[in-house]
């Protein structure tokens, strides 16, 4: 950690912050390190248990930690710290929203998922339902999360890559999410799930010891008092060109009956989110128990809860030390929150560092993404659904590897169109987590404790949710009729919500009730009796792979 | 999806004797008595919390010490709260729910649930033992 570094004063080059070569430097040690560890890692790669679970050895610490190096996006550390920075309390709920939802994870899902399924959300869903229909239904449901959260991660790279170094043209910018996107490649198709999670653990402990060092340096400079820190934010805040209360409700949201509205939805899509995130159910399945499972969530919430913590110390922080205009005014707007602070504190080389942490966090991420998304098309349409089951293992790894590569290149093409948008990650995060919410979260409730579930209401909750939830997005502000649109020249949004949870949420679970009570078909009771037994007893779980 | 390294799957008929079990019934009891009353709880709380924020900022800027506001604290006591639950269901499991789930998965591993029905060993096997 630097201790006395001379601010070198490289601000007046407006575009860039910091020094280009120490970011670079920073970051390819990084990845190198990680691509060392990647390829020791792939020599354990032989089964499909190998390539989607890690081989199930993964620890219940290593796993809390992997855990939060999944969550802890880009949106996590770079998105809440701007929000927090611009418009104070607002941004706060953010992460409350992002920890609190870890309940459901644990009471709800975690334990019970580890017992039942094998690789995928659809393994559980499908379990006791017509399997081609209903493993269907997750798989789609299952790409659309994760194509969201890619896109919100690839314009977080974008954006960081101007700020960072200074590159300011498109091609240059595509150019660095191309490279973003080939490195996820390799770590997803050279390490498979065990690989992607020493990166993340990597990631997490970095981030963390990062978020560690700014949040005592802030609060430092604030003789370690809440309250004076949040004065000095208050204080800056009012000398803005368009000042705001930042301690108070509001600032966002506060300013109508729809924008009230929309808090209340996105605060309600955050919660239901977390466990229906399928990037996150499949971090379970890594583990060899589901009592490590629990202990992995256990370990999640602890260093997620701190990390979101640490968040407010340096989102505040960025708007006390650095200003709203300042932030608003930088080349990755507001997510430039983060990097800023750190250039204020400790010059061109915490930035360095800092920068290469968030850069970090955002290959991790994408590379646990597009392993989910790879097993899910490999192991729940191509094997299942296509082939009818009748696929060796192997077939179904070098399917899942090929669907690695399509789903970069899909998300390379996605991220550099992302890129000139300019919306705030967390909020695009948030769009990924009311899918998930509405597509998936009722399901697998459903699923686990409702005896009478049929596979129409797993159809309808599944397929209802994510068809209201994604048609609400396209009508929505977000996508045309507002300035900050993606089509900012049209009109054709009819829905006034930037958030659709609110409808597409409870839509979905009345679907899934209605679907069942008319359907014809019996429930399958000898199959509920397997799940609810394995479930909560463990018995036939699948076992860790020996090496 | 049982997978096959199992020594002999076990039969639904199987799954339904231990699903219809009296340690079952208690196991299943203990894990939902805990965990949707608590979903409830925290779910109440953080949407309670929610509505202040949205509906009731005057009452959340309300300062309680120096720039600490009700907002800010409330908004602290719900990661306090997700600390205490979290810890509150790892004790709650291992002390209720994992040794009746130990004891059963023991058992149909050893396929016991399959000759129970007339009960032929005596009942050695305590259905409340936890």
């Amino acid at each position: 950690m630097p201790d006395t570094v001379p601010a070198v004063d490289v601000m007046a080059a407006d575009s860039t912050v910091g020094e280009p070569a120490i970011n670079i430097a920073i970051f390819g040690f990084f990845v190198l390190i990680t691509l060392v560890i990647t390829f020791r890692a792939s020599r354990n790669n032989k089964t499909a248990a190998d390539y989607y679970a890690a081989g199930r050895n993964i620890s219940g610490t290593q796993n809390g930690l992997a855990i939060a190096g999944d969550y802890l996006s880009a949106a996590s550390f770079l998105g809440i710290a701007g929000a927090i920075a611009l418009f104070g309390y607002d941004g706060f709920l953010y992460s409350i929203g992002f920890l609190v939802a870890w309940l459901v994870a644990l009471l709800l899902v975690a334990e019970l998922l580890r017992n039942t399924a094998r690789f995928t959300m659809a393994d559980v869903l499908a379990f006791r339902m017509r399997q081609r229909p209903v493993r269907m239904a997750a798989a789609i449901s299952t790409l659309a999360v994760c194509l969201f959260y890619l896109v919100a991660q690839m314009s977080g790279a974008g954006g960081l890559v101007t700020l960072l170094l200074g590159i300011e043209g498109e091609a240059a910018q595509a150019l660095v999410v191309v490279l973003v996107g080939a490195l996820m490649i390799i770590y997803v198709l050279v390490g498979g799930m065990r690989g992607t999670t020493y990166v993340q653990i990597i990631k997490a402990s970095l981030l963390i010891a990062g978020a560690l060092v700014m949040t005592l340096w802030v609060l430092g400079k604030y003789g370690f008092s809440l309250s004076a820190l949040l004065g000095g934010a208050a204080e800056t805040a009012s000398e803005q060109t368009a000042p705001v209360d930042v301690l108070a409700p509001g600032a966002q949201y506060g300013a109508t009956g729809t924008s009230q509205l929309d808090f209340v939805s996105l605060g309600l899509a955050l919660v239901l989110g977390t466990a229906g995130l399928p990037h996150v159910l499949m971090r379970f399945y890594t583990v060899p128990t589901a009592k490590d499972a629990r202990k992995s969530v256990v370990w999640a919430i602890w260093l997620i809860g701190i990390f979101y913590l640490f968040s407010l110390v340096i989102g505040y922080g960025a708007g006390a030390l650095v200003g709203a205009d300042e932030i608003v005014g930088a080349p990755g707007g507001q997510n430039s929150a983060a990097p800023l602070l750190a250039f204020e504190l400790g010059g061109s080389v915490l930035l360095g560092i800092i920068a290469g942490v968030a850069f970090a966090t955002i290959l991790a991420v994408v590379a646990g993404l597009t392993i989910t998304a790879s097993a899910s098309f490999a192991h729940d349409i191509y094997a299942s659904v296509i082939k009818k089951g009748e696929v060796s293992p192997n077939g179904e790894v070098r399917v899942a590897r090929i669907t690695a590569v399509v789903i970069g290149a899909v998300a390379i093409g996605l991220g550099i169109l992302a890129l000139q948008a300019g919306l705030n990650i967390a909020f695009l995060v948030a769009l990924a987590f009311a899918v998930a919410a509405s597509a998936n979260l009722p399901t697998i409730l459903y699923t686990l404790f409702w005896k009478r579930f049929t596979t129409q209401g797993a159809l309808w909750s599944i397929y209802g949710g994510l068809i209201a939830c994604v048609g609400l997005i396209v009508f929505s502000p977000v996508v045309s009729g507002d300035p900050a649109a993606l089509f900012p020249d049209v009109d054709f949004a009819w829905f006034p919500l930037k958030n659709p949870g609110i409808v597409s949420i409870p839509l979905s679970f009345f679907l899934g009730w209605l679907g069942t009570v008319v359907s014809k078909e019996a429930p399958d009771t000898d199959k509920y009796a397997e799940l609810e037994v394995r479930s909560l007893t463990g018995i036939g779980a699948e076992k860790a792979v020996q090496h | 999806m049982t997978p096959p390294t199992e020594r002999r799957m076990l039969t639904p008929e199987e799954y339904r004797q231990a699903q219809d079990s009296p340690e079952f019934t208690e196991l299943r009891r203990r894990f939902r008595r805990f965990a949707f009353p608590m979903t409830v709880a925290f779910f109440s709380w953080y949407l309670l919390y929610v509505l202040l924020s949205t509906y009731a900022d005057d009452f959340m800027a309300t300062d309680v010490f120096g720039d600490v506001n009700v907002g800010i604290l409330l908004g602290l006591g719900q990661f306090v709260t997700t600390f205490l639950i979290t810890q509150l269901y790892v004790r709650h499991a291992d002390r209720n729910t994992d040794p009746i789930a130990d004891e059963m998965r023991d058992r149909l591993e050893h396929h016991e649930y399959a000759r129970e029905t007339p009960a032929v060993d005596g009942g050695t096997q305590g259905a409340t033992r936890a």
